[in-house]
């Protein structure tokens, strides 16, 4: 399995990708706590955005409602921990499972009554904003007014009820990028990464080579949808607070495809290249703008909306593709 | 674009305490040049792009817009007080606000000058067949590039003018573009793309499920009720209530 | 020999257009069957009708003894029925050899074994040298060709090719028969092709329909055909002579 998983990736790409785990790991050592609040961030945004990318990039369905699988997850765990003390990972699989269900009938319904394209897109729409209006009217869940998980001083890291410090959460988010990452490299070379790439190319050609694909459209979202939602689990014990009005917010899953968009729609590297690059650098920014004593809110999204803009004017396929060729990264021959 | 309009209004009336009815029309020219400058410096480069790039410049174009509003204006709602704010009229036994009124007649003038301009002038016919056929538009000698700047300035134009009505009505805070953009989508799409008689009875479908929703149920229910409109209508008939059949 | 495709009595509208009326054909095993006729005449719906991608309104299609009209068009496939199209589809953003791969994983779901079975394929058709070619960089004859591949990676029994020679030089043109005929004989592929180079389908093909107006107005051997008068007025006419 692993051996397959290697084949054909070329020996210093693994090296560098070695290299770039093994700062992240070591990065706690170094790093003082307001950069480790920023490599969470950095890093819980390049996973949402492999999940997303399954979706887009591979298999080419825009969807504009990723905070729908994002919400779902984040109030499945923190309700079951709120009201019953179930832990985040005793509740993950039940929220994976109803993020599943959720894609599994958005994708039918779509994909049975041939909805493609931008109407896809604002089918997913439509489902998160009726589902963050629905959840505003949830008192299980607290309605508008939130959903808390109680907040203390931890010294302990709990990792079994994800509560703790944040280089407990760092660590957290990084096992779960590298599975992520891992899982989509695998994905990719698999018969189904294949059939997700020639849908994604073109569709009528695609069924003509004997592909489902609806079938394989199906398998798309199932796995996007049951992807990102641990995302959401993440957030709720990270964050400890939950608003309708947040966590399903369209700008939401905005942010959850820019990382992608920007690093590269259908690469492996685009999401996480792009959360660092846009995370990274609209931190710094905030934080010059900081110093400078112009503390404004808006800054951060004008920055983003320049560098989407930028991106998608000049490197319409993102800033991957160029770097993967500077670093000679093309897959290689397997025979050689 | 709307939120743009807006603010200009209030701007406007902050200042020199000019009526946003009367502003409707300066303030829709001025929309005009933007969005022709716009469509043809960043967006007519795109025209050939998939889909979803082209959404993709929009959602950042939407973002750029909307948080300058919300740097310079901060995150602070701001209304306009009219003269007439507080007057009413009764119409046999209803009584309507007079902003209101005046609001409701100045959108319905502006719907009827566009339809008309779609229908009978040479250019709207000529922006139709555009839409129609991007190639025979081509082939009979229309300037295609022009036309779509054209009419993306004229729709930033309406824009405008709807934002100079609404700030009669709605008090003005920079997120109210997007929530505005994602209505006039569920209208539009409910409608028929393209179909103005089915943008009009789509608003009238929407704005009523709203307002039932909101008298049966809870009013911060309403819009699921417009989304699961949303929802059947992509299912059921893609091309809209009006609108006509997909090849 | 045995039949392996039987069309009876198909037709097709299209919102009131009749565009393939009542036709019956009969491919034998290991045959070069061409359908000609003119612009508009019902040959590619024709093709669409047997690949699935629409169902005919009457008639049935048989194949290998069994029903396949009204299934989809992977459905199709998989039972060995595989097509290019009349203009070119290869997936563009993705190699060459990725593009012969997706279809050889129909019968070799593990991904080596199906890049083995493309570099196999692509030999064959002189693309291997471009196999790390992106798709929609190639010139049109490699495009027609890698279709063709792509097609035959699905291991059909059945070959449809929609005007593989169309817009091609002549000496393209030739390359793209012979490699056709080499199928023929050496693989034992049964070939359907839909065709406007008289001269192609004259040297290539061993059995020839004519469809005029969505009908069928005549069949048989190559040579008979293009004496029968109905053909010279409907299609040949000048040409032919």
């Amino acid at each position: 399995m692993i051996a397959r998983l290697l084949h054909g990736v070329p020996r210093h790409a693994f090296a560098l990708l070695a290299a770039v785990l093994a700062v992240l790991v070591a990065a706690p050592v170094f790093a003082n706590d307001y950069v480790l609040t920023i490599l969470i961030l950095i890093l819980y945004s390049a996973y949402a955005g492999q999940a997303w990318n399954i979706l887009m990039g591979f298999a080419g369905q825009l969807s504009l409602g990723h905070a729908l699988y994002v919400g779902l997850g984040a109030y499945v765990t923190a309700a079951l921990y709120v009201h019953f003390g179930i832990g985040p990972w005793v509740g993950m699989p039940l929220a994976i499972l109803i993020s599943v269900a959720c894609g599994a009938i958005i994708g039918f319904l779509a994909f049975r009554f041939g909805v493609g394209g931008v109407y896809f897109a604002i089918l997913t729409i439509a489902f998160s904003e009726f589902t963050r209006i629905g959840f505003d009217h949830i008192d299980w869940v607290g309605g508008s007014s939130g959903l808390f998980l109680p907040v203390a001083n931890y010294t302990r890291n709990d990792i079994l009820l994800l509560r703790g410090q944040p280089v407990m959460f760092y660590y957290v988010i990084l096992a779960l990028t590298a599975v992520a990452f891992v899982i989509c490299h695998g994905l990719l070379r698999s018969r189904v990464g294949y059939y997700w790439q020639a849908i994604r190319e073109d569709e009528p050609a695609a069924r003509a080579l004997g592909i489902n694909t609806f079938r394989y459209k199906m398998i798309a979202i199932v796995i996007s949808a049951g992807m990102t939602a641990p995302a959401g689990v993440f957030y709720a014990f990270y964050y400890n607070n939950l608003f309708p009005e947040q966590t399903f917010f369209i700008l939401r899953s905005i942010e959850i495809m820019l990382g992608p968009v920007i690093g590269g729609v259908g690469t492996l590297f685009g999401p996480v290249i792009g959360a660092f690059l846009l995370t990274g650098l609209s931190e710094a920014l905030q934080e010059l703008l900081t110093h400078v004593g112009l503390e404004t809110p808006g800054a951060k999204r004008v920055f983003y909306g320049v560098c989407l803009l930028l991106v998608v004017m000049i490197l319409p396929n993102g800033i991957w593709p160029p770097i993967a060729r500077l670093l000679r990264l093309e897959r290689r021959d397997p025979e050689t | 674009m709307m939120t743009v309009a807006m603010y200009l209004a209030v701007v406007l009336f902050a200042r020199f305490h000019l009526d946003p009815l009367l502003m409707m029309l300066p303030i829709a020219g001025l929309l005009f040049i933007i969005g022709y400058v716009m469509q043809l410096v960043v967006i007519n480069p795109f025209i050939a792009r998939p889909e979803h790039s082209q959404f993709m410049l929009m959602v950042a174009v939407a973002i750029i817009i909307v948080n300058s509003l919300l740097i310079i204006f901060g995150p602070d709602a701001q209304a306009v007080q009219a003269s007439y704010s507080f007057d009413s009229f009764a119409l046999g036994p209803l009584i309507v606000d007079a902003t209101k009124l005046y609001a409701g007649l100045a959108a319905i003038l502006v719907a009827s000058a566009l339809f008309a301009f779609f229908r009978f002038a040479p250019l709207g016919k000529a922006i139709r067949a555009c839409a129609d056929n991007y190639t025979g538009a081509l082939v009979i000698g229309l300037d295609v590039k022009k036309l779509y700047a054209l009419s993306f300035g004229l729709g930033a134009a309406c824009v405008g003018a709807a934002g100079a009505i609404i700030v009669l009505i709605v008090d003005v805070t920079p997120p109210l573009g997007p929530a505005y953009t994602l209505l006039a989508f569920v209208i539009v799409i409910t409608g028929g793309l393209g179909s103005m008689p089915g943008a009009l009875l789509g608003g009238v479908l929407i704005g009523l499920t709203e307002a039932m929703a909101g008298l049966f149920f809870t009013p911060s229910a309403k819009s699921m009720f417009a989304f699961a409109i949303l929802v059947l209508v992509l299912l059921f008939r893609p091309q809209g209530i009006m609108g006509r059949k997909l090849s | 020999m045995p039949a392996l495709l039987e069309v009876t009595g198909i037709s097709k509208n299209f919102s009131g257009l009749r565009a393939v009326a009542d036709v019956s054909f009969t491919v034998p095993e290991s045959a070069i069957f061409a359908v000609i006729g003119p612009n508009g005449a019902g040959k590619t719906t024709l093709f669409n009708l047997i690949a699935g991608v629409f169902a005919p309104n009457t008639g049935a299609i048989t194949f290998c003894g069994d029903r396949i009209d009204g299934l989809r068009p992977d459905e199709v496939c998989r039972r060995g029925v595989g097509r290019t199209f009349q203009i070119v589809r290869p997936f563009p953003g993705l190699s060459v050899e990725d593009n012969v791969t997706v279809g050889a994983l129909l019968r070799h779901p593990d991904p080596a074994a199906a890049m083995r079975r493309a570099h196999d394929i692509l030999g064959r058709l002189d693309l291997f040298d471009k196999r790390r070619h992106l798709a929609g960089a190639l010139t049109l004859p490699d495009r027609k060709r890698l279709e063709v591949a792509r097609a035959l990676a699905t291991e059909p029994k059945l070959l449809l090719l929609d005007e593989v020679m169309a817009g091609l030089r002549p000496t393209e043109t030739d390359r793209m028969v012979e490699i056709i005929r080499k199928l023929n004989t050496e693989a034992g592929l049964t070939i359907l092709l839909i065709e406007h180079v008289m001269r192609a389908v004259m040297s290539v093909a061993t059995r020839v329909l004519v469809l005029h107006h969505g009908a069928a107005i005549a069949e048989g051997a190559p040579e008979a055909v293009v004496r029968e008068p109905a053909v010279i007025e409907s299609y040949l006419g000048v040409e032919a002579v």
